[in-house]
């Protein structure tokens, strides 16, 4: 294939391609003009065809080419006045496909616990004779169809357990609702005076709403690597030994092949600059965005990023045998040792079904010896089962888990599963990286009071007529000040050089300063811009990346929770030893991805619950690895994917709060577990004494959910 | 005892309306958005920025 021919083929896969669509989070949408200015103005951008808003869940899904990237989506919704932060996580259709059938399960067993509850309180306050005869075979006629399917769910899934020779909830479950209805036909056909319809559709009602929140809480496994390992390019120029070119797929390159990689390219292998020079975003292995200049000798990664000038590069490593490759293996046996832990109600639940099978069992067995035959003493039993019915129990994670969760999604924390939650109360130590979790990961202004007052406005006028990062973070560190700008003429943006203007005659510039200019202070390596505002004077602004504001705060508030921090870093020891030195904590910089995961490893090894922060590409395995796991809305896709919790927004006052917030959440949940036990312990002597009817079955089980919702509810205030 | 004949299937009847409704508006998505459909109804479509 020729250079042109392999330059249609790159195109036609990244514009040729269906639109795409991506979810952004927009937390700072109030009301109903947000929502018609971004539908309306945002379709108006450049390579947007379609944008909607769910106000709910403060979440806009953008309809785009798939050739724009997300800093392009995300300045969009600068232009038009919002804050944006792209989302990865499964998508909302995914989710709603295993919660619908059990939506749709809850809603038939509502509709027929109700109508059945209806017939059968006629029962309780005096009809009788045939009237009730009537009723009963009504009931019947209603719920056997129901129990059928609503109890599907619990039924399918207590038969696979007892094909695999073990029990779970749904056992006793099923048992109980199937024992509960026969029994019930039965006393129908003999015209009984207890049928039990009503308290097997309740049983399903209450537990299927359970279920429903603990679905909507499970988060759908992404560990990440797969967006890792889509990093790199799908192929590159190689070099033949007659000097000729040929663009070749990753998979055919070779070790020893020699690429041509060309500015603005992602390198497809490992490998060794055999000639050339240029500056790399080597991000993927120390999660540095700041370029690093690499020369003749110098070893690069595939996932590299070549920002400048052409390289010759030759292959050291392929496809598995890549650094990248190796991060992703990491990644994906971190995320499979994460799953090794149960959840707290699947830890009751083992518990729950052998008492619940013994208690049963032995009340039948205690009616039958004390000769009370077979019917009343099967009637104990099914008392037995529908009054220790898990109702509460099942409701009290999930209730608790979802109420705080929705409140967690209002102060901009998304919590991607449950048991993060739960993961996230036991967390005792606190491991951070730096650029881009402690600091912003963007350059910002300092010492912008250089410039004399007079002429902030000229600078901010300049500034907003450059997208460049520096340009833009000067803009912002004005506008921070109070600054407004002042009209300017002539005004020219020349790439690579700067903005220049005239205002009231004289010339004016933002510009690249010269070497000259920067002799000054040598060996300070930070990016610097520099503005001539008419004065005659120059004045350089550097830029640095910053601390995240509050950082001081939230992890003074961190160690007060208990949770003393440490950085973990790719970047220079130096770096990081001044970041850890303003902030008073221990640093460590330097670190491999692999390091990184080995530290938290040991961590657990040594009965620690470690809580991981961080942003970049190089944290993926480290934070599939950790106990529990953080990530600003800044990150990498795969940081975000790998995270069990998202903070949005510049503060990091969020990581205190979601520990309060999962804190209180678990308190909750024991409340609501000693709640279910305690109504067990007065419930069940009374089930086995045979002294529960089906109105006393009715009332204690709506009681007991009831109390429990409402004891989850308080959780609404908790998040502060 | 006769009005029962009547008054339960009518009540049965439209129970189960209401649950064919409720099906309908989970078909229909009416439970992805429901902050966002209060505040939709007070776009004014005509009034275009």
């Amino acid at each position: 294939m020729s250079l042109a021919a392999a330059l249609t083929a790159t195109d036609e896969r990244d514009l040729g391609a269906a639109p795409v669509e991506t979810r952004f989070a927009v937390p700072d949408m109030h009301c109903a003009g947000c929502i018609a200015k971004i539908e309306r103005l945002l379709p108006g951008q450049p390579g947007i065809s379609g944008a909607r808003v769910n106000f709910s869940s403060r979440t806009v899904v953008v309809n785009h080419d798939a050739a724009l990237a997300e800093p392009d989506l995300i300045r969009a919704f600068d232009t038009i006045g919002f804050a944006a932060q792209a989302l990865h996580s499964a998508a909302a259709g995914q989710r709603n496909q295993s919660l619908a059938p059990l939506i749709r399960a809850l809603a038939v067993a509502a509709f027929a616990s109700m109508n059945v509850m209806l017939l059968t309180v006629s029962v309780w306050s005096g009809a009788d004779g045939s009237s009730r005869h009537l009723f009963h075979w009504i009931s019947a006629a209603i719920a056997i169809p129901c129990v059928a399917y609503a109890g599907r769910p619990f039924f399918v899934s207590a038969l696979k357990a007892v094909r695999a020779g073990t029990t779970n909830m749904d056992v006793p479950i099923s048992i109980g609702v199937l024992l509960a209805t026969l029994m019930s036909v039965y006393e129908t056909i003999v015209d009984g005076q207890h049928v039990w319809f009503d308290g097997a559709l309740t049983l399903l009602a209450f537990l299927l709403a359970g279920r429903v929140l603990d679905e909507m809480m499970r988060g759908r496994a992404a560990s990440g690597a797969e967006a890792l390992v889509r990093r790199t390019a799908t192929g590159a120029m190689r070099l033949a030994a007659d000097g000729t070119s040929q663009w070749v797929a990753a998979d055919d390159l070779a070790v020893g092949d020699r690429l041509m990689i060309a500015a603005g390219e992602r390198l497809a292998a490992d490998g060794v600059i055999a000639q050339g020079r240029s500056r790399f975003d080597l991000s993927l292995l120390t999660g540095e965005s700041a370029p690093v200049t690499l020369g003749e000798g110098a070893m690069a990664a595939a996932g590299t990023l070549n920002l400048d000038a052409p390289v010759t590069l030759r292959v050291t490593a392929v496809g598995e045998a890549r650094a990248i490759a190796e991060i992703a293996r990491l990644m994906d046996s971190a995320s499979q040792t994460k799953s090794h832990y149960v959840r707290l109600a699947d830890r009751l639940s083992r518990l729950y079904a052998p008492v619940v099978h013994t208690l049963a069992a032995v009340s039948f067995a205690g009616w039958m010896i004390g000769g009370a035959g077979w019917h009343q003493s099967i009637l104990v039993a099914i008392a037995v089962l529908i009054i220790t019915c898990p109702c509460a129990l099942g409701l009290a994670v999930p209730v608790a888990q979802v109420v705080v969760s929705g409140t967690m999604m209002g102060k901009g924390l998304l919590v991607k599963d449950g048991s993060a939650l739960e993961r996230l109360a036991q967390a005792d130590t606190l491991l951070l990286d730096k650029t881009g979790t402690l600091t912003l990961g963007r350059p910002v202004a300092a010492g912008i009071a250089a410039i004399p007052v007079a002429q902030r406005p000229i600078a901010l006028a300049l500034a907003t007529a450059s997208r460049h990062p520096l340009a833009t973070a000067l803009r912002q560190a004005l506008e921070g000040a109070g600054v407004a700008a002042v009209p300017l003429d002539n005004l020219a943006e020349t790439p690579g050089v700067g903005v220049s203007a005239r205002h009231e005659g004289r010339q004016v510039a933002m510009r690249r300063p010269s070497p000259a200019e920067l002799v000054g202070d040598r060996g300070d390596d930070r990016a610097a811009v520099a503005l001539d505002l008419g004065d005659g004077a120059t004045i350089i602004i550097r830029f640095a990346d910053a601390l995240r504001p509050d950082a001081g705060e939230a992890l003074a508030q961190l160690h007060a929770l208990g949770l003393p921090a440490r950085i973990m870093s790719g970047d220079r020891a130096d770096a990081v030893a001044a970041v850890a030195d303003q902030l008073g904590i221990d640093g460590t910089g330097d670190m491999q991805p692999a390091d990184k995961m080995a530290v938290l490893e040991g961590e657990i090894a040594a009965g620690r619950h470690p809580l991981m922060v961080g942003d970049g590409l190089n944290d993926g395995p480290a934070l599939a690895a950790a106990h529990v796991s953080m990530a600003p809305a800044s990150a990498s896709d795969v940081g975000q994917q790998a995270a069990d919790i998202v903070f949005l927004g510049d503060s990091l006052l969020g990581l205190p709060r979601a520990i309060r917030a999962a804190r209180a959440t678990m308190r909750v949940v024991r409340e609501n577990l000693g709640l279910a036990i305690i109504y067990n312990i007065f419930a069940v002597p009374l089930a086995m004494a045979g002294l529960v009817t089906p109105l006393i079955a009715a009332v204690a089980m709506s009681s007991s959910s009831l109390i429990v919702i409402g004891n989850s509810m308080r959780l609404r205030w908790a998040v502060k | 005892m006769n009005g029962l004949l009547i008054l339960i299937p009518a009540a049965l009847l439209l129970g189960l309306g209401g649950l064919v409704a409720f099906f309908w508006t989970l078909r229909a998505g009416q439970y992805d958005d429901p902050d966002g459909a209060a505040m939709r109804i007070l776009i004014d479509e005509d009034e275009l920025p």
